[in-house]
């Protein structure tokens, strides 16, 4: 059982922990032993290399397209032209999507939590199979996003489980029109997005000395009592980490619109799909690219400065 | 709130993961003609019409070439990034590991997008080349974080006792190092060899028309018409990128307790 958890399961808990890891003291962690300083660069070039080559650069270079003209034959037109960036900014529908897409973004978020956070406590006190629920856990990771995604296809659409049951129920007539709008966009991300919430939940849950809360009890708290005042406090920091991979993953998704919404239930990323697979209108698109990716940058930002890394090495313990 | 109704709402939690893809699961063996409910029996007639989709077999021959050429690319690369953030001092550690797991930092779309038109610029149009390179730096950071977790626990005396037993430098890798470090090799290779065989997101803007891979294969399907066979490729998705690292973990697991005997 060990080491099918270890295949399996350990791998995100163990990523999680060497990214804070090196984000809290990885300047201290440093190799015993000096040899040439050369050696380790040869090691690293060619991946240094390839993440220069295949993103930083490309990220540049759609920062200058993003304000050339697109032409209608050949090339686009090199140049520096804010008809784009105009476009992107002002074009009430694209800030009505922006907009809509950060309110979605959101309601998922929020669900996430709610649904898994008690999940992860769960499995975090939980004095029996532990490995099998965290296996349990995992193993959405390692089922594809698209098949999670359709998969609500059977479910809620017409001649799916909810209205077959209902339907020899007798108590509809004919099916009820569920999929192809905005609540079943939600779902499908709150689906695909749980795993990412419960995993930081639990990490940061495993990482509280559990003594904490008896001393709580044993002063006098009841168990929810000492639930609000130290567990959840410390556990914060994960929620906020898992919250973040939520908002950020799910604001940036443009297949579950196209799976399971229905035509005006666009996200910002289906503009960018839109703008350079469909019309080709790749300043544009560029442009749109990196909208989105500032919002997204932003907000990162923000959790950085206020719930960041001293936060993250509290729930750490 | 009791642990009862803790244990509850974890179990519909559970539930509500798990309940669609058995659904998939459970379909795709539907005697059925149109694939959906009520269940009328078992049968693998969505199985031999998969056998026999000749556009689901290219997309199957061409997702397994790419993962499989994804995760020899990348976990080559990672391997030794690793080996050289865990094993040696480097200055400016912390913003090297950033640099090196930005491709995960950054919204795929946008990644996507990226990529696409400085390769296009460069004269490498929509091509299995960019799919490959796509896929290489998306799954990169993932074969990082892995490795860099693995090693960190193999322990530096014995590579040391070999050097200092005087074997070269280049024979301690291959005859000490790289063998402690097999496991993290196969669960690098494994990881990106899953991330690349389950992308969609990137895939659509890389693939050239006309290639499918399986999960653009899959989406293809949903938006045509939605075909019974679905459900079917769906649970051979889910076998090969479940069920194999399951089997693999089961057979390194018998083979490294009968090697400790």
């Amino acid at each position: 059982m060990q080491s099918i958890f270890d295949i399996l399961g350990i791998y995100w808990i163990n990523a999680y922990h060497s990214v804070n890891l090196y984000l809290i003291n990885g300047a201290t962690r440093m190799s015993i032993e000096r040899r040439e300083a050369r050696q380790p660069w040869i090691l690293l070039s060619p991946a240094l290399a390839a993440v220069a080559l295949l993103l930083f650069v490309p990220l540049m270079f759609i920062v200058v397209y993003s304000f050339w003209l697109r032409s209608a034959v050949g090339a686009d037109t090199a140049g520096f032209h804010l008809d784009n960036w105009q476009k992107a900014l002002s074009d009430p529908f694209y800030r009505y999507i922006l907009l809509n897409t950060l309110k979605i973004a959101a309601i998922t978020t929020v669900l996430c939590a709610a649904l898994g956070y008690p999940a992860a406590y769960f499995i975090a006190r939980s004095r029996g199979n532990k490995m099998i629920l965290l296996l349990l856990l995992m193993l959405p990771f390692w089922i594809s996003y698209i098949i999670r995604t359709m998969s609500w296809i059977n479910i809620l659409g017409a001649s799916g489980a909810v209205n077959t049951a209902l339907m020899s129920l007798g108590i509809i007539a004919s099916p009820i029109q569920m999929l192809y709008n905005e609540a079943a966009v939600i779902l499908g991300l709150v689906h695909f997005l749980l795993p990412f919430m419960v995993l930081n939940v639990y990490v940061s849950l495993e990482g509280i000395d559990t003594n904490l809360e008896d001393a709580a009890t044993s002063l006098g708290a009841t168990r929810w009592q000492s639930f609000l005042q130290v567990t959840l406090p410390l556990s914060l920091p994960g929620l906020a980490a898992g919250g973040l991979l939520c908002f950020v993953l799910g604001a940036g998704t443009y297949i579950t619109p196209l799976v399971l919404g229905g035509p005006r239930d666009a996200m910002f990323a289906n503009l960018v799909f839109e703008a350079i697979i469909t019309q080709l209108n790749w300043p544009l698109g560029s442009a749109l690219s990196l909208l989105l990716l500032m919002v997204l940058g932003v907000l990162v930002a923000i959790y950085n400065r206020y719930l960041g890394m001293s936060q993250l090495a509290k729930g750490l313990g | 709130m009791g642990w009862g109704l803790i244990r509850l709402y974890a179990i519909a939690v559970y539930a509500f993961m798990f309940l669609p893809v058995a659904v998939v699961v459970l379909l795709s063996f539907n005697a059925n003609q149109f694939g959906s409910f009520p269940m009328t029996g078992l049968s693998l007639r969505w199985f031999e019409a998969l056998w026999n989709n000749d556009a689901v077999m290219r997309a199957f021959r061409t997702s397994l070439v790419l993962g499989l050429m994804t995760a020899v690319i990348s976990t080559t690369l990672g391997i030794l990034a690793s080996l050289a953030l865990v094993r040696y001092d480097v200055p400016g550690k912390n913003l090297i590991t950033t640099a090196l797991i930005a491709p995960i930092l950054v919204p795929e779309v946008v990644l996507a997008v990226a990529l696409l038109l400085f390769l296009n610029w460069l004269g490498i149009g929509k091509s299995f080349a960019l799919l490959l390179a796509g896929h290489v730096i998306f799954t990169l950071p993932f074969v990082i974080l892995v490795v860099q977790a693995r090693l960190v626990s193999i322990r530096r005396d014995v590579e040391e006792a070999a050097l200092s037993l005087g074997a070269s430098p280049v024979q301690t890798f291959f005859s000490v190092t790289l063998p402690l470090l097999t496991p993290a090799v196969a669960a690098g290779a494994l990881f990106a060899f899953t991330i690349s065989f389950d992308d969609i997101t990137g895939t659509l803007f890389w693939k050239p028309g006309g290639v499918e891979t399986v999960p653009t294969q899959i989406f293809s399907m949903l938006r045509n018409s939605i075909s019974p066979e679905i459900n079917a490729l769906g649970t051979v998705m889910i076998l090969l990128t479940v069920g194999l690292p399951l089997l693999g973990a089961g057979l390194a697991r018998s083979l490294s307790t009968k090697r400790g005997r």
